[in-house]
């Protein structure tokens, strides 16, 4: 199995962990697993991704352009950015959260609606996960990866076991409840 | 041996443990600083590790070390090195006796740096050797070769990833700890004939230098990390081949598995370039195309060996501008540079045409204590003759709008100087130097004293948060807390710069937004370098005080909250300023501000 997924937010969002969470579990099935992430300037509130390739054969972490059969998506606006990274056929899912940069509160010229409509007139294999409903239910703001990884448990060629086992292992024990809660949330 | 799942800069940790490092050093630096930090986690008893105050003192730190017999990594970024320069170029001609490796690490692009220097062509420079990986294994693998190669030589080693490498995860194989090498230094055994340098025996260490760095070509065009990938059965192109090293392989390799399995010549080490090996590869060959980044180093030295050996091989890369001469090479980049080299025509994925996207450039964090900072000194100055000189860290993102109080950055430190100049330029000019409290130990202490016997008229702001907060939190003189893990008596900024002769010094918290004005407006006021230690901990690091929120009610829609500080967690819906309790950390600024007092949260605090 090749599996290419991209996930993609706004520094701080918790995108790093999620890739770790996803790179643990295939690490359990024994499939070779290789990624990169976005570390320095931009997490501070800039935009940032993840590249995780599982299989064989694979001679970099970097994925490229029309190669990626998942994005996993923190922020509507950062997803339609990794867009041009899809696969034909590829699979979108991500939160319906809008994170305001600085620039736009001040000038404007940033429509989440628009970005929403975008995708779903342009991928088929489109998924919208009602995060800001979710994490108000679950009470906590800082539970968006866990909960989107949720959603694309599914998606990712990876047993529901091995992502459970590598929760567990990386999360610190205090918010472990409140991440697997979130993580099942998709259920 | 097992395997585990490491970033590249986990992996150059962990290999240098398996080598038996003894002493580790450095000074954080994007995309260098997590070997130190994996250093520190995993190191075995007995083995050293400090965050050093700069890399200029990390390298003599090192240096001392190895000439004990102790095996030293030191490590840095790309900007670092030139800081340590001075130490270095000369430790290659005093030589080594433990194994020393240098590792920095660059950053094409360039993503978190100024410059887009090369390393490799700093090694063929200072004439130390450098090996230059590709992937997080070889990363591992590489360190242990260096430090084998170093201690063979007695010459301190580079190993020189790029961000792509240090950043990057896979899962490797490494060793157990029963398998690592253990070394016992010998001790410092004194002769000044060796140690002390002088410019008889650096004629004398230039020629020998000079030898073995020629010699070394035959030696290391054995090395596993220079090879010949063999043409496979899909190639196409005889006479066509590729050169390349580092992530850019990687990249040539995937453009390979797409386009035919053409030639390649894996270039391990830049310097000494594995000359041998590269013959036997341009042996045949019509065109070679080079896949590199930054500097064109390998294809300088393929023109070299053509003109050395009188070869008819044509050479593209850089300097014909095949490649593009600036910024990171990328999968696709490489695709697209390669298929035309091999006749072949690329099928490009369809590009979507997106809708406008917002620009997101990065941020201090809301409550961030260095926006209040900033902001104070705004205001307490507005109107008046200013230039802010800014420096290297956080807070050079002081210089986004609607802030904009950063006018000059350029490299750690340089701020003191600069705003010296400017005043002795135009001396009815406010001058104002920010530096972190990192920054400050790393290199402006020098330029304080500099401005005091000059008789410089500034105003030093520092920044001080109580970590260096940009790299991830290291601990630096002033939070008196060791990578040991030792408590120690924290270094005062304040009695530093009282130490030095100024006799202004004011400590204020900026998030206490009114006595900060007050306080900038009279410290600018007086003669000579003067300072104020803004002194407010990394939100973090730090508990958040509470939370901040707008009464919709109140709120009269004004924007001034917006427009003055930019908070990230402020934004702007049906006429009412709104606060994102996921970011908010309750600092209050935004609510000393509101003239309607509709903002509740200061209180919190």
């Amino acid at each position: 199995m090749n599996k290419n997924i991209i996930l993609c937010g706004v520094g701080g969002q918790g995108t790093v962990l999620a890739s770790r969470l996803i790179s643990a579990a295939a690490m359990k099935e024994g499939i070779p697993v290789q990624s990169a992430e976005t570390i320095g300037m931009a997490q501070r509130g800039g935009s940032v991704f993840s590249h995780i390739r599982l299989g064989e054969n694979v001679h970099t972490p970097m994925i490229g352009l029309g190669q990626a059969d998942l994005i996993l998506g923190f922020e509507l606006g950062e997803t339609v950015r990794q867009l041009p990274y899809l696969k034909e056929g590829g699979r979108v899912i991500t939160a319906d959260k809008a994170v305001m940069p600085v620039t736009a509160s001040l000038a404007g010229g940033y429509d989440p609606d628009a970005m929403h409509a975008y995708l779903q007139q342009n991928v088929a294999d489109f998924t919208l996960v009602p995060a800001e409903k979710a994490l108000a239910e679950l009470g906590s703001p800082k539970v968006l990866n866990l909960l989107l990884l949720g959603y694309a448990s599914g998606s990712l060629g990876l047993s529901e076991d091995s992502l459970l086992a590598a929760i567990r292992e990386n999360v610190p024990q205090k918010f472990l409840e409140l991440n697997l809660k979130a993580f099942q949330y998709a259920k | 041996m097992h395997k585990e799942f490491l970033m590249g800069n986990e992996a150059i940790a962990m290999g240098a443990l398996a080598a038996g490092v003894n002493l580790v050093c450095g000074y954080p630096g994007t995309p260098s600083t997590e070997v130190l930090e994996t250093i520190a986690k995993r190191r075995p008893e007995g083995t050293y590790v400090e965050w050093s105050i700069n890399e200029k003192t990390a390298m003599e730190v090192a240096a001392g070390a190895a000439y004990s017999g102790a095996r030293v990594l030191v490590t840095m970024k790309q900007m670092g090195l030139n800081v340590a320069s001075d130490p270095l170029m000369c430790v290659e001609y005093v030589g080594v006796k433990g194994g020393m490796v240098v590792l920095v690490a660059d950053d094409p692009g360039p993503i978190s740096s100024q410059t887009e220097q090369d390393t490799r062509t700093f090694a063929r420079f200072a004439k130390v050797p450098c090996f230059d990986p590709s992937t997080a294994q070889e990363a591992y693998d590489m360190v242990q070769e260096a430090f084998e190669l170093s201690e063979k030589y007695g010459t301190p080693v580079f190993v020189r990833p790029t961000t792509r490498v240090s950043h990057g995860y896979a899962d490797i194989v490494v060793k157990d700890l029963e398998e690592y090498k253990v070394n016992t230094p010998e001790g410092f055994i004194k002769d000044t004939k060796k140690w002390v340098i002088f410019p008889r025996a650096s004629f004398l260490n230039h020629q020998r230098i000079e030898k073995r760095n020629a010699e070394l070509t035959a030696e290391l065009s054995e090395s596993p990390f220079n090879r010949i990938e063999p043409e496979s059965r899909n190639a196409v192109g005889c006479g066509l081949g590729l050169v390349s090293g580092g992530i850019s392989y990687t990249y040539a390799m995937e453009a390979r598995k797409e386009l035919g399995g053409v030639k390649l010549l894996k270039v391990g080490t830049p310097f000494p370039f594995p000359e041998e090996l590269a013959l036997e590869f341009l042996d045949g060959m019509d065109e070679v195309l080079c896949i590199e980044e930054l500097d064109p180093v390998i294809e300088r030295e393929l023109i070299h060996l053509c003109g050395k050996y009188r070869l008819n091989v044509w050479i593209h890369g850089k300097l014909d501008e095949y490649m593009p001469n600036a910024g990171e090479n990328t999968v696709d980049s490489v695709k697209k540079v390669v298929a035309p080299f091999l006749g072949k025509v690329l099928q490009e994925p369809p590009k979507p045409e997106l809708p406008p996207l917002p620009v997101r450039p990065p941020v201090l964090c809301a409550g961030c204590p260095h926006r209040a900072s900033f902001y104070a000194v705004k205001k307490a100055m507005a109107g008046k003759k200013t230039i802010y000189c800014g420096d290297i860290g956080c807070y050079t993102l002081g210089n986004a709008q609607p802030l904009d109080m950063v006018d000059t950055c350029l490299c750690m430190g340089a701020g003191l100087g600069i705003a010296q100049g400017v005043f002795h330029t135009e001396p009815d000019t406010s001058c104002f130097a920010f530096v972190g409290d990192s920054t400050f130990f790393a290199s402006a202490v020098p330029s304080v004293i500099n401005g005091v016997f000059n008789q410089a008229d500034f105003t030093l702001v520092v920044l001080d948060n109580s970590t260096t907060a940009m790299t991830g939190h290291q601990p630096h003189p002033g939070t008196g807390r060791t990578m040991m893990g030792e408590n120690v008596p924290p270094v005062s900024i304040e009695s530093v710069l009282k130490g030095v002769g100024l006799t202004v010094v004011e400590t204020v918290d900026p998030l206490d937004h009114e006595k900060a004005v007050e306080t900038v407006k009279r410290v600018a006021e007086e003669k000579g370098v003067k300072a104020i230690i803004f002194r407010s901990p990394c939100i973090a690091i730090s508990k958040p005080a509470g939370k901040c929120a707008v009464d919709a009610d109140s709120c009269i829609g004004c924007r001034t909250c917006i427009d003055e500080i930019g908070c990230p967690a402020l934004s702007f819906a049906d006429g009412r300023a709104v606060i994102d309790e996921g970011q908010c950390t309750g600092c209050g600024l935004c609510s000393q501000l509101c003239p309607v007092g509709a903002i509740a949260g200061k209180e919190a605090r």
